[in-house]
This record gives structure tokens, C-alpha cells and sequence, in this order.
């Protein structure tokens, strides 16, 4: 933290948006210091993006306030507005002009002269590594690079904070990676972010801070630490590539879990949280497995992502739909499900030679 | 947490209407530029357009205009022109709801809301390139019509009078269609939607018969409604005759327009989400 980030740039309380019998935010408080990245973690519909549009002055709030600097997003939203930058879900650009062309005009529309505008366009297409394509039609642009184009045009301005709705959504795993290391650069030059996520790793990744929201509700916050640390532990996890083992597989980890093993059938992934016992559990498990002949791969101890923490937070997964997050759910774990699984299966005599691989 | 907020607060000081105004302006013409660079890259976007009333001259003058009595100097030709001329300018406005719905869609204008742009720019913008676009395609459909036998009759400055009031009609529907098109936001329902009141507006009017040859209780409806009062105003310059009563009638529905449909398009661009 520098000197000048005293104080939030970022400050909500109390916020609340319904679309008529939809209640997308019910009560939402966040405090974000100047220079540090929040990263708003949760499903589809969990409220996020309704939450960045009433900061960036699209969308009244219903009630609470929020303040971006110390400025009021209704009363004040002329002023908040030159002072934040938005980069949403899909690109928004004017995909028939060049790369140039469109930070040229969003340069224009911040009122800056044509010198002006060209010299921060060359900059920002230099930053964000578009300098061959500067002259081409940003339609011709692969989704990473319209992405980067996109999160450049959110900085002509030059933003005290910005605001990134699900920077990676629908990108492949190297173009996210590349935006990550963008996103990394902004932080370091003490830009205030507020990232929205769905996924878990981004958040770990690029966040100081982290919110969960769920319903409309923050239902955590902390350090991705902090909120690992809520699973309590390490967690052991392998994969049962005989889907039938799976059961078996869940009887030999129970005896050691700290809480029931959680199973997914679909992709035979078998996880159990075993708190601090680390590597007696490990050799306790393979002993399990191995008297029950199940077969695994990859079996492994690791810290807990995450992922595990929604799960243990919300009882559903983050990625995925908040429509099919009913009694549909692709996958549980915990409290939630996990046991209803249990009785099924019965492969005891099958022939598979244990050959559990245990990591060390 | 309050109290912080209060220690360091950037510097931002709220500018003059002077300053306000000169931003209205140069927000506006960078948005005209934005729209006339796209138009630039893809003249795909005018074929609609432009080809469109080339061909209803084509087939009016040609295969209906045989079959259509008229009862005025030069024959159907000159009965037609003014009357496809409006046509066309009312229907360059499917170009305006059409390019604001799929802004909105892609996001563009969630991202031009969030910055300290004038908030009418984008529309504008948008209203100032459409009136370029329809100004040109105008003109060609002119040109057209003088290939195939139009001749305007009442002099140089009737004509270019003529010319404008086509323009201002199809501004006004700009000025609806860019409220639909931000209202409705979904561009294929929008397209359906500029059918449904241009086609009845166009057709159910004096421009391409007259009105006379339809039944009575059309005839009601053919006969009070603005294109005809337009129609009749720009065929009465083009060709001479009385214009008096429909000039006054077409400018109080013109003005109509712009003084219902400017201030609800701003108003849907605000709310837009």
C-alpha cells in the first residue's frame, strides 16, 4: 500500500436492486482500499454484474448507497464517471473499425485533443501487445486480443478504479493467462480494481480480497487464505476411473475424512478434507483403497481450493447455472449430497488389481 | 468504514455549460465519424438502403405504373417520384433502430454510458450521420428518376425544398426508430417492429396511387395521417400547385415527432440496460 491509498475507493452499503419478483442484490456491503483488487466471486445470477452496473452509474440502486472516491454513483454519477473504467462481459467495441480507430474515438469522448487521443491510442496498443493488428478490423481480432482491446479502450481515461466483469469469461486457458498478466500490470501501477469472477482460480490469483456472493447476498469475505481456511485443512483427492468403484472407492476414504467424502460420479473424482494429518492420511487412504482393490489415478493431497470453499459455503459449485441450482445440481459435496450416493454400487467382486498411484 | 472514505478525495471539479456544450458537440461529431467510418469499411450496411427504392422505382414506373391513372403533368412518373422519395426517407430509419439495438446488444453502449460523455450524444451522433446517409441515398434516388422520365416542373428552389422536407420526414422517423430500437433492444424484433408502422404509414398513404382509387373507410385513414400530408407537400413543389394546407399540416406533425420522440429516445438511451 502506497501513502495515497488511505481511505476506500470503493464503498457500498446496504445496496439493493429487484427486477420485479427477482431480487438480484438484497443488502450488499463492500469496502475496498485504494490499490487493492477485490475480487467478487460467485455463480450466474448471484448478483455481481448487477452489483458493477449500479457502481458504474448504469443502473440505480433500489436502496444503500455506494460511493466510488467518496462520490455518490446517483448523486454524483457525471463525476464517477470520469473517474472509473468498465470492461463487461462481451467486447465492446465497434468491431467494422481498427484497433486504433476505436481508442482513438473513445479517446475523443474523453475530451481528449486528436494529439492527444493518438499518442494514448499507441500507447494502450502497445501495452496490450496490438501493435501489428492496430490497423486491422477489430473483427478480424481472436477473442483474447478483442478482449484486450476491450480493456484497453476501459483505460484511455486513465481510471482511478476499474471495474472488470468476468475479464477471462469464454476465453481459452493461454489468452486467459496473458489477461491475467495484464490485469497484474494495472494493479502494480496502483490502480483500484473490482473484479468479477466465476472462477475460483481468478480469484486466487488476482485478488487481495475476496467476496462471495451468493442470492444476493455476501455470504463470505476474506483473504483467499482466510476463506481456504474455512474447509479446514488439506484435502485428499483422487479419480476412480471404473465408475461402478465409486462407492467402494467413498467407503475406504470415510474412516479417515474429517467430513464425508464427497463423489462425482461423472467424472469419478473422489475428494475428502482431511484436515491437518497430512501424510498419515494419505498412507491410511491408499491402505483403504487397496484392501478394497478399487483402482485410482492421481491420487493426491492437496490445499484446498477455492472451489472447495464454495462448495462448503453454498453447498452448490460456482460454475454453474443458478436456474439448475435446484435439486438438479451437477455436482455436491458435503452436507448437500454425497450420502445419497452411498448405498449404490456393490462391484466387491470385481477383478481390478489395485494399482493406486499415491503422490508423494 | 465512512469515515475513511472522507480522507483524500480526488480533485474533480464539475465543468461550465460553456464547457458542457463544446463537449455536446464534439462527443456528437465523434460519434457521427464513428458511424460514418463503419459505413466506410462494410457499404454493405447502404445496399438496403440505396437499392431498395432504386428497384420500387424500377417496378412502380415500369409494371404497376401502366396500370395506375393519375391526373397530373408528365404522367405516373411524376406522380411517383416525390412519392418513393418519402418512402425512402422514411424507410432509411430500419438502418437507425437497427445499428442502436445492436449496440446496446454487443455492449457498446454500457461502455459509452459509463464515461463522461454527453448523454445525448450517441444519439445524436447517430442522427447526424443517418441524415448524411439519407441525404445521399436521396439524391441518387433523383437521379434515378430523371433516368427514367422524371422531370421536376416547378423550378430549382421548389425542388430543393423538396429535397429538404424529404430529409426532415426522414429524420422524424430516425427519431422514432431510434426509440424503438433502444426501447425494444432486441434487433430482429425491432426489424419486425419498423414493419409493422412504416409499411401501413407508407402504403396507406397518397404515395404511389391516388388516394381516391381506395375504398372509403381507407380513404379515412389514407387521408389524415402525416406521409400523405408530406407526399402531397413535396408533389406540390416538385410538380406545382396548391401546397398551402399541407405544408402547415406536415410541419405541425414533423415538429410533433421531434418534440415527442427526441426527448423519450434520450430518456430510453439513459435507461438503457
Amino acid at each position: 500500500m502506497t501513502e495515497s491509498s488511505t481511505g476506500s475507493a470503493i464503498l457500498v452499503e446496504g445496496l439493493t436492486k429487484s427486477f420485479g419478483e427477482v431480487h438480484a442484490l438484497r443488502g450488499i456491503d463492500l469496502a475496498v482500499p485504494r490499490g487493492t483488487v477485490l475480487g467478487v466471486l460467485g455463480p450466474n445470477g448471484a448478483g455481481k454484474t448487477t452489483a458493477v452496473r449500479i457502481l458504474t452509474t448504469l443502473l440505480l440502486p433500489d436502496s444503500g448507497r455506494a460511493l466510488v472516491e467518496g462520490r455518490d454513483v446517483v448523486r454524483e454519477a457525471a463525476v464517477v464517471r470520469r473517474l472509473i473504467g468498465l470492461s463487461g462481459q462481451s467486447a465492446a467495441i465497434q468491431e467494422e473499425l481498427t484497433g486504433r480507430e476505436n481508442l482513438e474515438i473513445i479517446g475523443r469522448l474523453y475530451h481528449l485533443s486528436w494529439g492527444a487521443a493518438r499518442d494514448r491510442a499507441v500507447e494502450l496498443l502497445d501495452q496490450f501487445d496490438l501493435v501489428d493488428a492496430a490497423d486491422r478490423p477489430a473483427k478480424n481480432y481472436s477473442g483474447g486480443m478483442q478482449r484486450r482491446l476491450d480493456l484497453a479502450a476501459s483505460l484511455v481515461g486513465d481510471p482511478k478504479v476499474l471495474f472488470l466483469d468476468e475479464p477471462t469469461t469464454g476465453l481459452d486457458p493461454r489468452s486467459r493467462l496473458g489477461m491475467w498478466d495484464i490485469i497484474r500490470s494495472l494493479v502494480d501501477r496502483g490502480t483500484t480494481l473490482l473484479l468479477t469472477t466465476q472462477y475460483l482460480d481468478e480469484a486466487d490469483e488476482l485478488a487481495d480480497e475476496i467476496v462471495v456472493i451468493d442470492h444476493g447476498l455476501v455470504i463470505a469475505a476474506g483473504t483467499a487464505e482466510d476463506l481456504k481456511g474455512r474447509v479446514g485443512g488439506d484435502v485428499l483427492e483422487f479419480t476412480v476411473p471404473d465408475r461402478a468403484r465409486i462407492s467402494d472407492a467413498v467407503a475406504a476414504v470415510a474412516p479417515i475424512g474429517e467430513s464425508e467424502p464427497h463423489a462425482d460420479k461423472e467424472t469419478g473424482i473422489v475428494s475428502v478434507g482431511v484436515g491437518g494429518r497430512g501424510s498419515d492420511a494419505l498412507i491410511e487412504a491408499v491402505r483403504g483403497l487397496d484392501a478394497l482393490a478399487v483402482r485410482t489415478q492421481g491420487l493426491a493431497l492437496r490445499r484446498p481450493s477455492l472451489d472447495d470453499v464454495f462448495l462448503a459455503l453454498t453447498g452448490h459449485a460456482a460454475e454453474e447455472d443458478e436456474e439448475s441450482a435446484g435439486p438438479g445440481r451437477r455436482r455436491r459435496r458435503g452436507r448437500g449430497g454425497g450420502g445419497s450416493r452411498r448405498g449404490r454400487g456393490s462391484g466387491q467382486g470385481d477383478s481390478d488389481t489395485a494399482t493406486t498411484r499415491a503422490a508423494s | 468504514m465512512t469515515a475513511a472514505t472522507a480522507t483524500t478525495l480526488p480533485r474533480v471539479t464539475d465543468p461550465g455549460p460553456l464547457v458542457r456544450a463544446r463537449w455536446a458537440y464534439s462527443d456528437t461529431m465523434a460519434i457521427t465519424r464513428r458511424n460514418l467510418l463503419v459505413w466506410y469499411r462494410v457499404p454493405a450496411y447502404l445496399f438496403f438502403t440505396v437499392i431498395q427504392p432504386v428497384i420500387f422505382v424500377l417496378m412502380f414506373r415500369y409494371v404497376f405504373g401502366g396500370a395506375i391513372k393519375v391526373n397530373v403533368p408528365g404522367g405516373y412518373v411524376n406522380f411517383l417520384m416525390p412519392g418513393i422519395i418519402g418512402q425512402t426517407a422514411a424507410f432509411a430509419c430500419f438502418g437507425t433502430a437497427i445499428a442502436l439495438a445492436q449496440e446496446l446488444q454487443k455492449g457498446v453502449i454500457d461502455r459509452l454510458r459509463s464515461m463522461p460523455m454527453a448523454r445525448s450524444a450517441v444519439l445524436t451522433g447517430r442522427l447526424t450521420a443517418d441524415t448524411l446517409r439519407l441525404t445521399i441515398t436521396i439524391l441518387i434516388v433523383v437521379g434515378v428518376g430523371y433516368a427514367v422520365g422524371f422531370r421536376f416542373l416547378n423550378g430549382a428552389g421548389p425542388a430543393i425544398l423538396m429535397v429538404l422536407l424529404a430529409i426532415l420526414l426522414g429524420v422524424a422517423c430516425c427519431v422514432i426508430a431510434a426509440y424503438t430500437g433502444l426501447a425494444i433492444k432486441d434487433e430482429e424484433s425491432v426489424q419486425a417492429f419498423g414493419l409493422i408502422w412504416l409499411f401501413p404509414l407508407t402504403f396507406l398513404s397518397s404515395a404511389f396511387v391516388p388516394i381516391s382509387s381506395m375504398p372509403g373507410w381507407l380513404q379515412a385513414f389514407a387521408n389524415n395521417q402525416p406521409v400523405t400530408f408530406v407526399i402531397n407537400t413535396m408533389r406540390a413543389l416538385a410538380l406545382g400547385g396548391p401546397i398551402e394546407a399541407n405544408l402547415w399540416k406536415s410541419a405541425a406533425w414533423l415538429a410533433g415527432i421531434f418534440i415527442v420522440f427526441l426527448p423519450l429516445s434520450v430518456r430510453a438511451y439513459k435507461r438503457a440496460s
